[in-house]
């Protein structure tokens, strides 16, 4: 498997995506995975796959002391970097190494970011005549150069899967690279599986793709561990708080959020709003909330990271997403693991799957509104979404998933 | 003898408009009056006309012979008389013909039987709906059907008490058992009250698969239909066919033949020795056979045959509390504007639409999205509503305190009458007693 982010060190969705799709697939049974980012930060999860770290393979011939990689890389094991070399297959010394031969990566979204996925693409060559496998599986499309390397380099099929596409991204101005890097990767791959049908339906459309060769595999949730589990609601019994939490970008919809609020408050005042995270959208956001006279009710905390994320919710009566494209969104899945009654866009892939949560187009501003005065002042609306929505979410699980995804393995390699 | 008692519901909802929270306390006006006329039309052209001409045709045809029950609920006859005056004037028509009686029905639509403070609403308004009937068609109903034929002991017994000879149910497998619907049966708590329990079988052949082309038994024609009744075992005596009017026409498309197929029933009976009644004629002439024991209340609704489709989610409990907990103030009222409202706002149909069961044939929820979008529009309302009564009759006087006023008030032109004939009496008398002195 070819992917970016991984879990503790994540800056999207993508990471816990492809950590639970991993760890639902490797539950099967029967299944060795390999597992390849482009910086592991050497505190991962081990122990279902293994886990290459692009930043170790060399591209250029070193000769290092067992030693110093010993030292340099504890979580992995050296012997691994000289099977590596064993597999360089071209000369790659114009490139930027470092001492060991291996190409540097960040490990996140820089400015260079085209430069990256080219190198990791090169990596990925390397990987792909070392190690044997039996299929690959790129996520997203800045490892799907990689894969179809790998593909070219072994002969083994290739599945992508699409988390998101740049029409989402972008509310329909595609940036041209990007789009071409996908529709190559599209076009060259054996399967091709989506988070949701929307999803599904935008690759069919805007990428031309056969749509037998596209699959949807919906997303899930990992159980809450203990410690969160444990974290005991902060509410106040005389005010009720409506929670957005996400990326503060054009994508995520946040001024029907605001737009929606203010019509709230206009009626009650018992209500607030927080609006967590951060993004490009921000300031404008912020002044938009002081425009509309409301920015003693409505807050910014800012980004939040683990267990800060679950007090929040926990601490939050009514969860919003009213995201504008949406290719699946796992938050509200969350928000629901934590009993909170939750309001989603139809235009959000998980949508799909979901039904004790409320739906309202994302333009929509009064049906929004009017879904989160009614949660706030109907107690048994309040009560029915939560222990409901608690009992849906917990019947998705990746396990599930896993599944899916290994008989649809199966079936490409012709297995029975 | 065989008998059939053919029965029909006319009944059609308000269709509540799309009302924000932010109505609340401005606008005052709750309906869609687009979605009542186009729909009540919808039907009245495809189902009520069609289906009620022939009724008249085979009770004319018949001579007599072809009998059959109608009920209509007090809503559902406003929205007749506002947008399909026409379907009235067929009523008159069927009603002159002397074979149809009428039922008697909670005007509303509603389920104010099964409230826990609800009687009071219950008994008043089917009271209305039968004076409502009296006037229109002058026949004083005999008989009782509750909305969507909900029963339990208890309701037979407010009833009864009523002074109903009789009513309609369901024939749920569950109350029944090994019991036959065929039979005529008395409430477990006045074996004054008779009771009809429908043969969903015989019923819903017509009303739910008559047109299904995957039923075994399509196409349905009426000879065969009437030798299932006949081929029935011999001590088997009513056969309780209920069903909604517009089964005939919208469940059933007009192009399936189903007025054909009714049209050639009372022929087809008459070969085979079976004879119609309406329900006042079955308890006039059979006898009960036992009492019908039934602890929860059921109906003709759904699967379950029970009050699921209403009262099964929290939400749809916390608006029937809500909406029942003013009901003995609304009656105090005598605002016709806040009235009116709180027989519309009852219709059962909108507490159907907010359920979240998933086995409910391929539902319509209007112009519902979903139950949590129909109990949030329904609560916007409710809460206006409730708002208006509470100005209309302030919340802190309890019933009792306000039940003194009211009377203070509606008496007073009496009084004030009395008095000043009082007065009268005493000018006058004065006037007698001084005019000696003059003279």
């Amino acid at each position: 498997m070819f992917g970016w982010e991984f879990p503790p060190h994540i800056l999207g969705g993508l990471g816990t995506a492809s950590f639970g799709l991993t760890r639902g697939l490797a539950n099967q049974g029967d299944v060795d995975i390999t597992f390849c980012l482009p910086k592991p930060w050497g505190d991962e999860d081990q122990s279902f796959m293994k886990i290459v770290g692009m930043n170790t393979v060399p591209v250029v011939w070193r000769d290092p002391d067992y030693n110093l990689l010993k030292s340099r890389y504890r979580w992995m094991d050296p012997q691994d970097y000289y099977r590596f070399r064993d597999h360089i297959y071209s000369d790659f010394s114009n490139l930027y190494t470092n001492d060991l031969g291996c190409i540097e990566f960040s490990g996140r979204y820089p400015d260079n970011l085209h430069e990256e996925i080219n190198n990791y693409s090169i990596v990925a060559g390397v990987v792909a005549r070392t190690e044997e496998f039996d299929i690959i599986h790129s996520h997203d499309w800045l490892t799907y150069p990689a894969g179809i390397h790998a593909r070219q380099v072994s002969g083994k099929p290739l599945v992508i899967h699409v988390h998101a596409t740049d029409f989402d991204r972008s509310r329909g101005n595609v940036n041209p690279t990007v789009y071409a890097i996908e529709k190559d990767g599209m076009d060259n791959a054996d399967h091709i599986m989506c988070v949701s049908e929307l999803t599904r339906q935008t690759v069919i459309n805007k990428y031309h793709q056969d749509p037998r060769k596209v699959s949807t595999m919906h997303n899930a949730v990992e159980p809450l561990p203990k410690e969160i589990q444990d974290i005991v609601p902060q509410k106040k019994p005389y005010e009720k708080v409506v929670t957005f939490l996400g990326r503060i970008t054009m994508q995520k919809g946040p001024e029907y959020f605001v737009e929606a609020a203010s019509l709230v408050l206009k009626r009650t005042h018992d209500i607030r709003f927080c609006m967590a995270g951060s993004g490009d959208m921000m300031n404008a956001m912020i002044n938009m909330v002081a425009e509309r006279g409301i920015a003693d009710r409505f807050h910014f905390p800012g980004f939040m990271k683990g267990k800060q994320v679950y007090e929040c919710l926990k601490a939050s009566d009514v969860y919003i997403m009213p995201s504008v494209s949406e290719p699946f969104g796992i938050s509200p899945l969350e928000a629901m693991q934590c009993e909170v009654p939750t309001i989603i866009s139809k235009q959000s892939g998980c949508a799909e799957i979901l039904d004790k949560c409320i739906k309202v187009d994302y333009w929509d501003i009064y049906a929004m509104a009017d879904a989160i005065y009614s949660i706030c002042n109907n107690s048994s609306l309040y009560e029915y979404l939560k222990a409901e929505g608690k009992k849906e979410v917990d019947a998705i699980t990746w396990d599930k998933v896993g599944g899916r995804i290994l008989s649809r393995y199966k079936k490409l390699l012709g297995i029975k | 003898m065989k008998t059939i008692c053919l029965y029909f519901e006319i009944h059609q909802i308000i269709h509540l408009k799309r009302y924000r929270f932010f109505d609340i306390g401005t606008d005052h006006y709750y309906f869609d009056d687009y979605a009542n006329d186009t729909s009540i039309s919808h039907i009245a052209n495809n189902s009520y006309l069609p289906a009620l001409r022939t009724l008249i045709d085979m009770a004319r045809e018949s001579e007599g012979a072809f009998k059959v029950a109608l009920s209509l609920s007090g809503v559902g006859m406003e929205q007749l008389e506002r947008y399909a005056p026409e379907v009235m004037d067929l009523l008159q028509e069927l009603n002159n013909t002397g074979c149809c009686e009428f039922l008697a029905e909670p005007y509303s639509h509603g389920l104010s039987s099964l409230a826990p403070n609800g009687e009071q609403c219950f008994r008043e308004e089917t009271k209305r709906q039968v004076e409502k009937i009296n006037r229109l068609f002058g026949q004083k109903p005999k008989v009782f059907r509750n909305s969507s034929l909900i029963y339990d002991d208890e309701i037979g017994s407010v009833v009864a008490d009523m002074g109903f000879k009789g009513m309609l149910t369901e024939g749920a497998k569950h109350v029944l058992g090994w019991k036959s619907p065929h039979y005529l049966y008395h409430c477990a708590l006045n074996p004054n009250l008779k009771v009809f329990t429908r043969d969903y079988k015989l019923s819903d052949d017509i009303s739910l698969r008559f047109s299904n082309p995957s039923w075994e038994s399509y196409p349905l024609m009426a000879d065969t239909y009437m030798d299932w009744i006949q081929n029935s075992p011999e001590e088997d005596g009513i056969f309780n066919i209920f069903m909604e009017l517009c089964a005939l026409g919208i469940y059933q498309p007009l192009s399936s033949h189903v007025l054909d197929f009714l049209r050639a029933l009372p022929a087809c009976a008459k070969e085979r020795g079976i004879k119609f009644a309406t329900p006042s004629e079955i308890i006039k002439s059979s006898k009960s056979v036992s009492a019908i024991e039934v602890m929860y209340p059921m109906s003709w609704n759904d699967e379950e045959r029970d009050t699921s489709c209403w009262l099964g989610n929290p939400m749809q409990r916390e608006a029937f509390n809500k909406l029942y907990s003013i009901g003995e103030r609304v009656l105090l009222c005598n605002d016709k504007h806040i009235r009116q409202d709180w027989d519309y706002l009852q219709a059962s149909n909108n507490f159907r639409f907010m359920t979240t069961k998933n086995n409910s044939v391929s539902m319509d929820r209007g112009i519902y999205e979903s139950p949590y979008d129909a109990f949030t529009n329904y609560m916007n309302i409710l809460a206006d509503f409730m708002q208006r009564v509470n100005w209309a009759l302030p919340q802190d006087m309890d019933i009792e305190e306000l039940n003194a006023f009211q009377t203070t008030i509606r008496n007073q032109d009496k009084k004030i009458q009395s008095l000043e004939n009082q007065i009268a009496r005493l000018k006058s008398a004065q006037k007698t007693k001084k005019e000696p002195v003059r003279k």
